[in-house]
Protein backbone atom coordinates (compact mmCIF):
# COMPACT_ATOMS: atom_id res chain seq x y z
CA UNK A 1 0.00 0.00 0.00
CA UNK A 2 1.27 3.24 -0.11
CA UNK A 3 1.94 5.69 3.18
CA UNK A 4 1.20 9.36 3.67
CA UNK A 5 1.67 11.30 6.88
CA UNK A 6 -0.54 14.51 7.45
CA UNK A 7 1.50 18.01 6.69
CA UNK A 8 2.16 19.89 9.40
CA UNK A 9 -0.90 21.56 11.18
CA UNK A 10 0.51 25.30 10.53
CA UNK A 11 1.74 24.05 6.62
CA UNK A 12 -2.20 23.49 6.33
CA UNK A 13 -3.45 26.59 8.35
CA UNK A 14 -1.06 28.54 6.16
CA UNK A 15 -2.09 27.16 2.24
CA UNK A 16 -5.88 27.52 3.34
CA UNK A 17 -5.61 30.97 4.46
CA UNK A 18 -6.65 32.88 2.06
CA UNK A 19 -10.23 30.70 1.24
CA UNK A 20 -13.05 30.97 2.82
CA UNK A 21 -14.86 27.31 1.71
CA UNK A 22 -13.13 25.04 1.67
CA UNK A 23 -13.73 20.55 1.09
CA UNK A 24 -11.87 18.71 3.18
CA UNK A 25 -11.64 16.08 1.22
CA UNK A 26 -10.77 12.27 2.60
CA UNK A 27 -9.77 9.41 0.96
CA UNK A 28 -11.39 5.58 1.69
CA UNK A 29 -8.29 4.07 0.25
CA UNK A 30 -5.06 3.48 1.81
CA UNK A 31 -4.60 6.59 3.88
CA UNK A 32 -7.86 5.05 5.63
CA UNK A 33 -5.74 2.28 6.31
CA UNK A 34 -3.17 4.04 7.41
CA UNK A 35 -4.68 6.07 9.06
CA UNK A 36 -3.78 9.47 8.64
CA UNK A 37 -6.95 11.04 5.65
CA UNK A 38 -9.84 8.48 6.07
CA UNK A 39 -13.19 9.78 6.87
CA UNK A 40 -12.24 10.58 10.20
CA UNK A 41 -9.17 12.34 9.37
CA UNK A 42 -10.55 14.76 7.06
CA UNK A 43 -13.91 15.25 10.11
CA UNK A 44 -10.66 15.92 12.80
CA UNK A 45 -8.92 18.33 10.49
CA UNK A 46 -12.08 20.26 9.46
CA UNK A 47 -13.04 20.53 13.24
CA UNK A 48 -9.37 21.50 14.00
CA UNK A 49 -9.76 24.22 11.34
CA UNK A 50 -12.63 25.44 12.41
CA UNK A 51 -12.00 25.56 16.40
CA UNK A 52 -8.97 27.65 14.97
CA UNK A 53 -10.75 29.83 12.84
CA UNK A 54 -12.96 30.52 16.26
CA UNK A 55 -9.95 31.78 17.99
CA UNK A 56 -8.89 34.01 15.56
CA UNK A 57 -11.88 35.31 14.82
CA UNK A 58 -12.40 34.51 11.08
CA UNK A 59 -15.10 31.84 10.43
CA UNK A 60 -14.71 30.17 7.33
CA UNK A 61 -16.95 26.98 6.16
CA UNK A 62 -15.43 23.61 5.65
CA UNK A 63 -17.48 20.68 4.27
CA UNK A 64 -16.28 17.25 4.90
CA UNK A 65 -16.55 15.06 2.24
CA UNK A 66 -14.75 11.18 1.46
CA UNK A 67 -15.16 8.96 -1.61
CA UNK A 68 -13.93 5.14 -1.92
CA UNK A 69 -10.39 6.09 -3.62
CA UNK A 70 -9.77 9.50 -5.05
CA UNK A 71 -7.13 7.60 -7.74
CA UNK A 72 -10.36 6.75 -9.65
CA UNK A 73 -12.42 9.46 -11.78
CA UNK A 74 -15.88 7.21 -11.16
CA UNK A 75 -15.45 7.89 -7.46
CA UNK A 76 -14.36 12.05 -7.86
CA UNK A 77 -17.50 12.08 -9.70
CA UNK A 78 -19.63 11.41 -6.68
CA UNK A 79 -18.36 14.58 -5.46
CA UNK A 80 -18.73 16.26 -8.07
CA UNK A 81 -21.04 18.60 -6.79
CA UNK A 82 -19.08 19.50 -2.77
CA UNK A 83 -16.23 19.97 -5.46
CA UNK A 84 -17.21 22.64 -7.48
CA UNK A 85 -19.11 24.37 -4.74
CA UNK A 86 -15.64 25.15 -2.83
CA UNK A 87 -13.42 27.28 -3.24
CA UNK A 88 -10.62 25.22 -2.79
CA UNK A 89 -10.24 21.42 -2.19
CA UNK A 90 -7.97 20.37 0.57
CA UNK A 91 -6.97 16.41 -0.29
CA UNK A 92 -6.22 13.92 2.33
CA UNK A 93 -5.31 11.61 -0.52
CA UNK A 94 -1.62 10.69 -2.01
CA UNK A 95 -0.46 12.41 -4.37
CA UNK A 96 -1.80 10.16 -7.04
CA UNK A 97 -5.50 11.25 -5.84
CA UNK A 98 -4.14 15.03 -5.43
CA UNK A 99 -3.02 14.80 -9.31
CA UNK A 100 -6.37 13.08 -10.66
CA UNK A 101 -8.25 15.92 -8.72
CA UNK A 102 -6.11 18.51 -10.91
CA UNK A 103 -6.70 16.96 -13.60
CA UNK A 104 -10.50 16.31 -13.42
CA UNK A 105 -11.24 19.67 -12.05
CA UNK A 106 -9.15 22.34 -14.26
CA UNK A 107 -10.66 25.05 -12.68
CA UNK A 108 -10.50 24.71 -9.45
CA UNK A 109 -7.32 24.98 -6.71
CA UNK A 110 -6.64 21.80 -5.37
CA UNK A 111 -4.34 21.53 -2.00
CA UNK A 112 -2.42 18.50 -0.65
CA UNK A 113 -2.92 18.02 2.82
CA UNK A 114 -0.51 14.63 2.64
CA UNK A 115 2.49 14.31 2.58
CA UNK A 116 2.87 11.17 0.34
CA UNK A 117 5.99 8.61 1.43
CA UNK A 118 6.66 5.08 0.43
CA UNK A 119 5.32 1.58 -0.55
CA UNK A 120 4.46 0.00 2.61
CA UNK A 121 4.01 -3.08 4.45
CA UNK A 122 2.45 -3.32 8.09
CA UNK A 123 5.15 -4.09 10.59
CA UNK A 124 2.97 -4.40 13.45
CA UNK A 125 0.34 -2.37 14.95
CA UNK A 126 0.63 1.60 13.84
CA UNK A 127 3.77 0.72 12.03
CA UNK A 128 4.78 0.83 7.75
CA UNK A 129 7.89 0.16 6.45
CA UNK A 130 9.06 0.57 2.95
CA UNK A 131 9.08 -2.65 1.28
CA UNK A 132 9.65 -1.59 -2.34
CA UNK A 133 10.57 1.50 -4.96
CA UNK A 134 8.48 0.25 -7.99
CA UNK A 135 11.35 0.00 -9.43
CA UNK A 136 9.84 -1.89 -12.18
CA UNK A 137 12.33 -4.72 -13.13
CA UNK A 138 12.08 -6.76 -10.14
CA UNK A 139 14.92 -8.55 -8.66
CA UNK A 140 13.58 -10.74 -5.59
CA UNK A 141 14.29 -13.88 -7.28
CA UNK A 142 17.77 -12.99 -7.17
CA UNK A 143 17.52 -11.81 -3.43
CA UNK A 144 15.52 -14.27 -1.10
CA UNK A 145 12.25 -12.12 -1.87
CA UNK A 146 14.33 -9.23 0.24
CA UNK A 147 14.84 -5.82 -1.67
CA UNK A 148 18.02 -4.24 -1.71
CA UNK A 149 16.60 -1.16 -4.15
CA UNK A 150 14.31 -0.51 -1.41
CA UNK A 151 15.82 -1.52 2.04
CA UNK A 152 19.55 -0.83 0.98
CA UNK A 153 20.83 2.98 1.37
CA UNK A 154 23.10 2.84 -1.21
CA UNK A 155 20.87 0.80 -3.57
CA UNK A 156 23.77 -1.68 -3.60
CA UNK A 157 22.73 -4.61 -6.11
CA UNK A 158 26.44 -6.50 -5.00
CA UNK A 159 25.89 -6.13 -1.13
CA UNK A 160 27.07 -5.82 1.48
CA UNK A 161 29.22 -2.89 1.64
CA UNK A 162 31.78 -2.12 4.41
CA UNK A 163 29.30 -0.31 6.25
CA UNK A 164 27.73 -3.07 7.73
CA UNK A 165 28.04 -3.51 11.36
CA UNK A 166 26.30 -5.96 13.31
CA UNK A 167 23.84 -6.70 11.15
CA UNK A 168 23.25 -2.76 10.96
CA UNK A 169 23.55 -0.09 8.51
CA UNK A 170 26.04 2.87 8.20
CA UNK A 171 23.48 4.98 8.41
CA UNK A 172 22.14 4.12 12.00
CA UNK A 173 21.47 1.34 14.64
CA UNK A 174 17.85 1.36 13.81
CA UNK A 175 18.23 0.16 9.87
CA UNK A 176 18.76 -3.02 9.24
CA UNK A 177 21.82 -3.60 6.67
CA UNK A 178 19.60 -5.59 4.18
CA UNK A 179 22.41 -7.10 2.74
CA UNK A 180 22.88 -9.22 5.98
CA UNK A 181 19.57 -10.35 5.95
CA UNK A 182 19.53 -11.14 1.89
CA UNK A 183 22.59 -13.16 2.87
CA UNK A 184 21.14 -15.48 5.91
CA UNK A 185 18.23 -15.72 3.75
CA UNK A 186 19.96 -17.25 1.16
CA UNK A 187 22.17 -19.42 2.78
CA UNK A 188 19.11 -21.10 4.71
CA UNK A 189 17.48 -21.65 1.61
CA UNK A 190 20.57 -23.23 0.16
CA UNK A 191 20.42 -20.19 -2.66
CA UNK A 192 23.69 -18.72 -2.43
CA UNK A 193 24.82 -19.36 -5.73
CA UNK A 194 22.55 -16.62 -6.45
CA UNK A 195 25.19 -14.03 -4.24
CA UNK A 196 27.86 -15.17 -6.02
CA UNK A 197 26.33 -14.17 -9.40
CA UNK A 198 27.29 -10.67 -11.15
CA UNK A 199 24.28 -8.14 -10.77
CA UNK A 200 24.72 -6.00 -13.96
CA UNK A 201 24.68 -2.25 -13.36
CA UNK A 202 20.20 -1.49 -13.22
CA UNK A 203 18.32 -0.18 -16.44
CA UNK A 204 16.82 2.63 -14.29
CA UNK A 205 14.10 3.52 -16.90
CA UNK A 206 11.20 1.74 -15.78
CA UNK A 207 12.04 3.23 -12.38
CA UNK A 208 10.97 6.41 -13.65
CA UNK A 209 14.28 7.53 -14.85
CA UNK A 210 13.04 7.51 -17.92
CA UNK A 211 9.97 9.73 -17.78
CA UNK A 212 6.62 9.85 -16.10
CA UNK A 213 5.04 5.85 -16.43
CA UNK A 214 2.17 4.74 -17.60
CA UNK A 215 0.68 1.26 -17.97
CA UNK A 216 -2.01 0.20 -20.98
CA UNK A 217 -4.15 -3.25 -20.20
CA UNK A 218 -5.14 -3.34 -23.41
CA UNK A 219 -8.21 -5.53 -22.77
CA UNK A 220 -9.71 -3.11 -19.81
CA UNK A 221 -8.95 -0.16 -21.89
CA UNK A 222 -11.84 1.53 -24.26
CA UNK B 1 50.82 -3.44 -18.57
CA UNK B 2 47.35 -2.47 -17.91
CA UNK B 3 48.59 1.45 -17.12
CA UNK B 4 51.85 1.48 -17.36
CA UNK B 5 51.82 3.20 -13.65
CA UNK B 6 54.59 3.22 -10.87
CA UNK B 7 52.13 1.71 -8.92
CA UNK B 8 51.83 -1.49 -11.46
CA UNK B 9 54.73 -1.48 -12.08
CA UNK B 10 56.07 -2.05 -8.19
CA UNK B 11 53.39 -4.68 -8.16
CA UNK B 12 54.53 -6.87 -11.08
CA UNK B 13 58.52 -6.33 -10.82
CA UNK B 14 57.34 -8.36 -7.18
CA UNK B 15 57.70 -5.10 -4.54
CA UNK B 16 56.06 -4.62 -1.70
CA UNK B 17 53.98 -1.81 -2.71
CA UNK B 18 53.50 1.09 0.53
CA UNK B 19 50.28 3.41 -1.00
CA UNK B 20 49.25 6.46 1.69
CA UNK B 21 46.38 8.30 1.51
CA UNK B 22 45.86 12.53 0.55
CA UNK B 23 42.92 14.33 1.14
CA UNK B 24 41.75 17.39 0.01
CA UNK B 25 40.87 20.01 0.97
CA UNK B 26 37.72 21.64 1.56
CA UNK B 27 38.13 24.03 -0.79
CA UNK B 28 40.50 25.65 -2.98
CA UNK B 29 43.61 25.85 -1.26
CA UNK B 30 46.21 24.20 -3.14
CA UNK B 31 48.96 24.54 -0.01
CA UNK B 32 46.82 22.19 1.51
CA UNK B 33 47.70 19.52 -1.07
CA UNK B 34 51.35 21.00 -1.37
CA UNK B 35 51.89 20.42 2.28
CA UNK B 36 51.11 17.08 2.27
CA UNK B 37 52.36 15.95 -1.21
CA UNK B 38 56.03 17.37 0.84
CA UNK B 39 55.68 14.53 3.61
CA UNK B 40 54.38 11.78 1.09
CA UNK B 41 56.72 12.19 -2.06
CA UNK B 42 59.61 9.28 -1.84
CA UNK B 43 57.87 7.67 1.35
CA UNK B 44 55.20 6.36 -0.69
CA UNK B 45 54.80 4.93 -4.20
CA UNK B 46 51.31 6.32 -5.01
CA UNK B 47 48.87 8.36 -2.80
CA UNK B 48 45.40 7.90 -2.55
CA UNK B 49 43.12 10.99 -3.42
CA UNK B 50 40.11 10.21 -1.49
CA UNK B 51 36.98 11.60 -3.26
CA UNK B 52 34.64 13.81 -0.74
CA UNK B 53 35.05 11.10 1.71
CA UNK B 54 33.14 11.39 4.33
CA UNK B 55 30.24 12.93 2.21
CA UNK B 56 31.96 16.31 3.20
CA UNK B 57 32.48 18.47 0.42
CA UNK B 58 36.12 18.57 -0.65
CA UNK B 59 38.13 19.76 -3.77
CA UNK B 60 37.35 16.99 -6.64
CA UNK B 61 39.73 13.89 -6.46
CA UNK B 62 40.38 14.38 -10.53
CA UNK B 63 41.77 18.43 -10.13
CA UNK B 64 43.65 16.96 -6.31
CA UNK B 65 44.93 14.01 -8.22
CA UNK B 66 46.26 16.08 -11.81
CA UNK B 67 48.05 18.65 -9.09
CA UNK B 68 49.71 15.43 -7.61
CA UNK B 69 51.09 14.44 -10.15
CA UNK B 70 52.08 18.35 -10.76
CA UNK B 71 53.27 17.70 -7.57
CA UNK B 72 55.75 14.84 -8.75
CA UNK B 73 53.41 12.20 -7.17
CA UNK B 74 51.44 9.28 -8.17
CA UNK B 75 47.47 9.40 -7.39
CA UNK B 76 45.14 6.63 -7.23
CA UNK B 77 41.98 8.60 -7.53
CA UNK B 78 39.68 7.66 -5.63
CA UNK B 79 35.79 7.65 -7.42
CA UNK B 80 32.56 7.21 -5.02
CA UNK B 81 29.38 5.81 -6.38
CA UNK B 82 27.40 8.23 -4.32
CA UNK B 83 27.47 11.55 -6.28
CA UNK B 84 27.45 10.41 -9.61
CA UNK B 85 25.74 8.83 -11.85
CA UNK B 86 27.09 6.36 -15.02
CA UNK B 87 27.63 9.22 -17.55
CA UNK B 88 29.66 11.61 -14.74
CA UNK B 89 31.16 8.90 -13.35
CA UNK B 90 32.31 7.69 -17.49
CA UNK B 91 32.84 11.10 -18.37
CA UNK B 92 35.03 11.69 -15.84
CA UNK B 93 37.34 9.09 -16.45
CA UNK B 94 38.06 10.08 -19.54
CA UNK B 95 39.16 13.58 -18.04
CA UNK B 96 41.16 11.52 -15.66
CA UNK B 97 43.16 9.27 -17.73
CA UNK B 98 43.14 12.37 -20.45
CA UNK B 99 45.36 14.31 -17.30
CA UNK B 100 47.59 11.39 -17.13
CA UNK B 101 45.90 9.48 -13.94
CA UNK B 102 46.38 5.84 -14.53
CA UNK B 103 45.42 4.20 -11.05
CA UNK B 104 41.37 4.49 -9.88
CA UNK B 105 39.96 3.18 -6.88
CA UNK B 106 35.97 2.52 -7.14
CA UNK B 107 34.48 2.49 -3.90
CA UNK B 108 30.34 2.33 -2.78
CA UNK B 109 31.71 5.61 -0.54
CA UNK B 110 29.95 6.47 2.61
CA UNK B 111 26.13 7.46 3.10
CA UNK B 112 26.08 11.34 3.14
CA UNK B 113 23.59 11.22 5.81
CA UNK B 114 26.77 11.97 8.34
CA UNK B 115 28.48 14.43 5.53
CA UNK B 116 27.93 18.24 5.40
CA UNK B 117 24.89 18.10 2.43
CA UNK B 118 22.52 14.98 4.82
CA UNK B 119 19.45 16.91 2.12
CA UNK B 120 21.32 15.53 -1.22
CA UNK B 121 19.77 13.56 -3.73
CA UNK B 122 21.64 9.89 -3.29
CA UNK B 123 22.59 9.03 -6.46
CA UNK B 124 24.07 5.56 -6.50
CA UNK B 125 23.16 4.67 -9.94
CA UNK B 126 26.11 1.97 -10.04
CA UNK B 127 27.29 0.04 -6.97
CA UNK B 128 31.01 -0.44 -6.37
CA UNK B 129 31.51 -3.89 -8.15
CA UNK B 130 29.55 -2.38 -11.51
CA UNK B 131 32.03 0.45 -11.17
CA UNK B 132 35.08 -1.33 -11.41
CA UNK B 133 33.39 -4.04 -14.47
CA UNK B 134 32.33 -0.52 -16.18
CA UNK B 135 36.21 0.65 -16.16
CA UNK B 136 37.26 -2.94 -17.51
CA UNK B 137 34.42 -3.27 -20.11
CA UNK B 138 35.98 1.03 -21.11
CA UNK B 139 39.91 -0.22 -21.19
CA UNK B 140 39.41 -3.92 -22.19
CA UNK B 141 36.75 -3.76 -25.16
CA UNK B 142 37.17 0.11 -25.35
CA UNK B 143 33.65 0.56 -25.40
CA UNK B 144 31.60 2.73 -22.57
CA UNK B 145 28.95 1.18 -20.37
CA UNK B 146 26.06 1.36 -23.30
CA UNK B 147 28.04 -0.24 -26.29
CA UNK B 148 29.43 2.30 -28.04
CA UNK B 149 33.21 2.64 -29.00
CA UNK B 150 35.33 5.31 -27.22
CA UNK B 151 37.62 7.47 -28.84
CA UNK B 152 41.44 6.93 -27.55
CA UNK B 153 42.56 4.80 -25.26
CA UNK B 154 42.16 4.11 -21.54
CA UNK B 155 45.05 2.77 -19.74
CA UNK B 156 43.93 2.15 -15.97
CA UNK B 157 45.21 -0.01 -12.96
CA UNK B 158 41.86 -0.67 -11.49
CA UNK B 159 41.45 -0.88 -7.49
CA UNK B 160 38.66 -1.92 -5.17
CA UNK B 161 38.57 -1.53 -1.69
CA UNK B 162 37.95 -4.48 0.78
CA UNK B 163 36.68 -5.05 3.92
CA UNK B 164 38.75 -8.06 5.21
CA UNK B 165 37.29 -8.28 8.98
CA UNK B 166 33.76 -6.52 8.39
CA UNK B 167 30.09 -8.61 9.14
CA UNK B 168 28.90 -10.86 8.05
CA UNK B 169 33.02 -11.74 8.09
CA UNK B 170 32.19 -15.35 5.93
CA UNK B 171 30.81 -13.11 2.87
CA UNK B 172 33.72 -11.12 2.84
CA UNK B 173 36.09 -13.27 0.44
CA UNK B 174 33.18 -14.08 -1.71
CA UNK B 175 32.36 -10.94 -2.26
CA UNK B 176 36.40 -9.60 -2.97
CA UNK B 177 35.82 -12.78 -5.38
CA UNK B 178 32.92 -10.88 -7.23
CA UNK B 179 35.42 -7.89 -7.11
CA UNK B 180 38.03 -9.35 -8.66
CA UNK B 181 35.93 -11.17 -11.46
CA UNK B 182 34.51 -7.90 -12.42
CA UNK B 183 38.23 -6.73 -12.69
CA UNK B 184 39.54 -5.26 -9.79
CA UNK B 185 43.90 -5.30 -10.43
CA UNK B 186 44.60 -4.51 -7.08
CA UNK B 187 43.33 -3.94 -3.67
CA UNK B 188 43.39 -1.76 -0.93
CA UNK B 189 41.50 -3.12 2.62
CA UNK B 190 40.19 -1.52 5.31
CA UNK B 191 42.56 -0.52 8.06
CA UNK B 192 43.77 -4.21 9.68
CA UNK B 193 44.85 -3.83 13.47
CA UNK B 194 43.85 -7.52 14.01
CA UNK B 195 46.61 -9.23 12.22
CA UNK B 196 45.43 -13.26 13.30
CA UNK B 197 41.65 -12.12 12.07
CA UNK B 198 43.28 -10.48 8.78
CA UNK B 199 45.01 -13.93 7.96
CA UNK B 200 42.28 -16.39 8.55
CA UNK B 201 40.72 -14.40 5.39
CA UNK B 202 43.90 -13.76 3.81
CA UNK B 203 43.59 -17.76 3.50
CA UNK B 204 39.98 -17.90 2.40
CA UNK B 205 40.84 -15.42 -0.35
CA UNK B 206 43.67 -17.82 -1.81
CA UNK B 207 41.10 -20.59 -1.36
CA UNK B 208 39.15 -19.09 -3.83
CA UNK B 209 42.16 -18.27 -6.03
CA UNK B 210 41.90 -14.67 -5.46
CA UNK B 211 46.08 -14.32 -4.86
CA UNK B 212 47.18 -14.83 -8.41
CA UNK B 213 44.75 -12.84 -9.62
CA UNK B 214 44.89 -9.49 -7.77
CA UNK B 215 47.33 -7.55 -5.83
CA UNK B 216 46.15 -6.79 -2.28
CA UNK B 217 47.85 -4.18 0.09
CA UNK B 218 46.48 -3.88 3.52
CA UNK B 219 45.04 -0.56 5.15
CA UNK B 220 46.69 0.44 8.31
CA UNK B 221 45.87 3.45 10.02
CA UNK B 222 48.34 4.53 13.04
CA UNK B 223 46.55 4.94 16.47
CA UNK B 224 47.27 8.77 17.85
CA UNK B 225 46.00 8.03 21.69
CA UNK B 226 43.54 5.70 23.32
CA UNK B 227 40.38 7.56 22.12
CA UNK B 228 40.81 7.19 18.57
CA UNK B 229 41.53 3.88 19.35
CA UNK B 230 38.34 3.23 21.21
CA UNK B 231 36.11 4.93 18.55
CA UNK B 232 37.66 2.99 15.98
CA UNK B 233 36.79 0.23 17.64
CA UNK B 234 32.71 1.16 18.08
CA UNK B 235 32.37 3.02 15.38
CA UNK B 236 33.81 2.31 12.19
CA UNK B 237 32.25 -0.92 10.64
CA UNK B 238 34.92 -3.61 9.76
CA UNK B 239 37.66 -2.19 11.77
CA UNK B 240 38.42 -4.44 15.41
CA UNK B 241 41.09 -3.19 17.34
CA UNK B 242 42.37 -5.78 19.95
CA UNK B 243 42.03 -4.86 23.47
CA UNK B 244 45.77 -5.56 24.10
CA UNK B 245 46.81 -3.28 21.06
CA UNK B 246 44.51 -0.36 23.18
CA UNK B 247 46.05 -1.63 26.23
CA UNK B 248 49.28 -0.82 25.08
CA UNK B 249 48.58 2.90 23.90
CA UNK B 250 47.06 3.54 27.20
CA UNK B 251 50.38 2.51 29.26
CA UNK B 252 52.28 4.51 26.96
CA UNK B 253 50.92 7.21 28.50
CA UNK B 254 49.32 10.44 27.01
CA UNK B 255 53.03 12.24 26.05
CA UNK B 256 53.84 9.04 24.51
CA UNK B 257 50.60 7.59 22.86
CA UNK B 258 51.32 8.68 19.57
CA UNK B 259 54.76 7.26 19.53
CA UNK B 260 53.18 4.24 20.96
CA UNK B 261 50.69 3.83 18.20
CA UNK B 262 53.45 4.39 15.45
CA UNK B 263 55.29 1.60 17.04
CA UNK B 264 52.57 -0.60 16.88
CA UNK B 265 52.04 0.46 13.14
CA UNK B 266 55.44 -0.65 12.50
CA UNK B 267 54.81 -3.63 14.19
CA UNK B 268 51.41 -4.76 12.43
CA UNK B 269 52.85 -3.74 8.50
CA UNK B 270 56.06 -6.56 9.62
CA UNK B 271 53.42 -9.02 10.78
CA UNK B 272 51.55 -8.65 7.47
CA UNK B 273 54.28 -8.93 5.02
CA UNK B 274 54.44 -12.21 6.68
CA UNK B 275 51.15 -13.14 5.16
CA UNK B 276 51.25 -15.02 2.18
CA UNK B 277 49.54 -12.97 -0.64
CA UNK B 278 50.00 -9.28 0.99
CA UNK B 279 51.54 -7.41 -1.91
CA UNK B 280 52.11 -4.07 0.06
CA UNK B 281 50.65 -2.22 2.78
CA UNK B 282 48.32 1.25 2.25
CA UNK B 283 48.93 3.74 5.29
CA UNK B 284 45.85 5.90 6.10
CA UNK B 285 47.57 8.62 8.33
CA UNK B 286 44.64 10.92 8.39
CA UNK B 287 45.92 14.57 9.02
CA UNK B 288 48.74 12.95 9.82
CA UNK B 289 50.88 13.04 6.58
CA UNK B 290 53.93 13.76 8.50
CA UNK B 291 54.17 10.35 10.29
CA UNK B 292 54.43 8.54 7.03
CA UNK B 293 57.75 8.73 6.57
CA UNK B 294 58.81 7.35 9.78
CA UNK B 295 56.44 4.57 9.89
CA UNK B 296 57.95 3.25 5.98
CA UNK B 297 61.11 3.56 7.19
CA UNK B 298 60.23 1.97 10.52
CA UNK B 299 59.10 -0.43 8.67
CA UNK B 300 62.41 -1.05 6.78
CA UNK B 301 60.63 0.05 3.37
CA UNK B 302 62.83 2.45 2.62
CA UNK B 303 64.05 4.07 0.30
CA UNK B 304 61.26 3.01 -2.38
CA UNK B 305 62.17 0.77 -5.27
CA UNK B 306 62.67 2.69 -8.56
CA UNK B 307 61.38 0.15 -11.44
Amino acid sequence: MIVAERKPYDEIRKMTSSFANILVFGCGGCVTVCATGGEKDAEVLASQMTISDGVEGVPRTFVVKTVERQCEKEFLEEARAEIEAADVVLSLACGAGVNLLADTFPAKIILPAMNTTFLAANDGPGVWVERCKGCGDCILHLTGGICPVARCSKNILNGPCGGTHDGKCEIGDDVDCVWTLIVERLKSLNLMDKYVEFTAAKDWRPGGHGGPRKMVKEDLSV
Amino acid sequence: MKSGSNLENMLAAGHFAVTAELGPPKGTDVEVLRKKAKFLAGASDAVNITDNQTAVVRMSSIAAAKIAIDLGLEPVMQMVCRDRNRIAMQSDLFGAAALGIKNCLFISGDHQKAGNHPEAKCVYDLDSIQTIAMARKMRDDKKVLSGDELEGDFPLFIGAAWTPLGDPLDIRPLRLAKKVAAGADFVQTQAVYDVVAFAAQMKAAGDLGLLDKTKILVGVIPLKGVGMARYMQKNVPGVTVPEPLVARVKAAGKEKAAEEGIKICIEVIQQLREIPGVAGVHIMAIEWEQKVRSIVEGAGLLPRPTV
